[in-house]
């Protein structure tokens, strides 16, 4: 190669270098700010003050949607299966809300421990399959 | 044979060589890669089953997905020729990447529309602030950057060579939105399709879906032979094999 070439590969591959370690840094040093939500045992840990807006995230329990009549209340417990949180919000749930399917909330938690929230969003996961072929797997459970 | 082709790359790497290889190609590959693509998108969109969960909603995949790809594949490219350019100064390289940005800003931009769209009725949102969106949002603002040095630098070697610089250190973030889903808690789901595993979805499913993403690279590929061609007429118009092109084009 060329002595020139050697030197300019040098010096783009120690700029790639550098970046890349200043990249592994700066998202090391940020990776829980990066974090979209908290899960049930995070929180518990973190000690987050009454105040502060945060955003939750775990599955819905089987059975513990509470829907009150003549209003848009509705009451819920998410778990990450070490802990639970429960959450009560009043407004329009996303299509995809519903048990043991993945939610995210934004909100309070309040002094009780309840969590207060005003945005509710429903995180779906990667699998995907016909209605028929979901049935099956669930008469085979 | 190695020798062979070598000898085959380099002459690709020619502008008149090049120019006449894509002209040759193009006239059979676009038509082919139009129909590629009909048949993976017709296929998805009008004959796939529904999903058990979100119904019809899912076949914005079948655009959502590729169109992600493309534009994390073409930066790959870029910060490749970008290399090349550095190092070489292979003219060729830096014209790709003139040719280039524009294409993986448009298909970055599609795939964050179309996620905004799946996102509003199954998620309840258009947009969050998760790892995955933001890392997306940076990479189309890296392709803006790029187009933007080349609109303000009018030396065309200076412009390649700035671009080049960006392309091959904004290449960190294709990692980190490929494993943004992984490594921290994100409102997008994981990737349904792995290298390690067999993918989480069914075959009359993930079959068009392989179409459409092949459909996607075929176009990406007529797009950029295309694109090429005009840059190197714009840059190699001085030169006489061009003129003599010309000449013929207009005796024609």
């Amino acid at each position: 190669m060329h002595p020139i070439r050697k030197q300019r590969l040098y010096v783009v591959l120690s700029i790639l270098l550098g970046t890349a370690v200043a990249a592994f840094l700066v998202f090391k040093g940020l990776s829980e700010n990066i974090n979209l939500f908290y899960s049930p045992s995070d929180l518990k840990k973190e000690k987050i003050s009454v105040d502060n807006q945060i955003r939750v995230g775990g599955m819905v329990k089987k059975d513990s949607i509470n829907k009150e009549n003549n209003s848009l209340r509705t009451s819920f417990v998410i778990t990450d299966f070490e802990e639970d949180l429960l959450i009560t919000y009043e407004g329009i749930l996303p299509d995809l809300f519903s048990e043991e399917a993945g939610i995210v909330a934004k909100g309070k938690i309040n002094e009780e421990g309840t969590f207060i929230a005003n945005e509710v969003l429903a995180k779906h996961d990667e699998n995907y399959m016909p209605p028929e072929v979901a049935k099956t797997l669930k008469d085979k459970k | 044979m190695i020798n062979l082709i070598k000898k085959w790359l380099i002459s690709l790497g020619s502008p008149p060589l090049f120019f006449k290889w894509a002209s040759k190609i193009l006239p059979w590959f676009f038509p082919i890669s139009i129909l590629i693509l009909l048949t993976g998108l017709i296929w998805g969109i009008g004959f796939a089953p529904t999903d058990y969960k979100q119904g019809d909603v899912y076949r914005i995949i079948f655009i959502h997905v590729p169109s992600a790809i493309l534009g994390q594949s073409i930066y790959l490219m870029m910060a490749i020729f970008g290399f090349i350019c550095l190092i070489w100064r292979a003219k060729l390289a830096g014209m790709f990447l003139r040719s280039a940005a524009p294409i993986g800003a448009s298909f970055t931009l599609i795939a964050l529309v179309s996620g905004a769209v799946w996102g509003k009725p199954t998620w309840g949102t258009w947009w969050v602030w998760d790892a995955r969106l933001t890392s997306t949002l940076i990479l189309f603002f890296l392709y803006a950057g790029i187009i933007s040095l080349y609109s303000s630098i009018d030396n065309k070697q200076k412009g390649d060579r700035a671009a080049s610089l960006i392309s091959v250190v904004g290449v960190i973030i294709i990692p980190i939105i490929k494993k943004s889903v992984d490594w921290w808690q994100t409102l997008h789901q994981p990737s349904t399709f792995t290298i390690t595993s067999a993918p989480s979805m069914t075959p009359d499913m993930y079959l068009p879906l392989l179409i459409c993403v092949i459909g996607f690279y075929s176009i990406l590929f007529s797009i950029l032979l295309n694109t090429l061609r005009a840059e190197i007429l714009i840059r190699e118009r001085n030169t006489s094999w061009v003129r003599q092109f010309l000449n013929n084009q207009i005796k024609e």
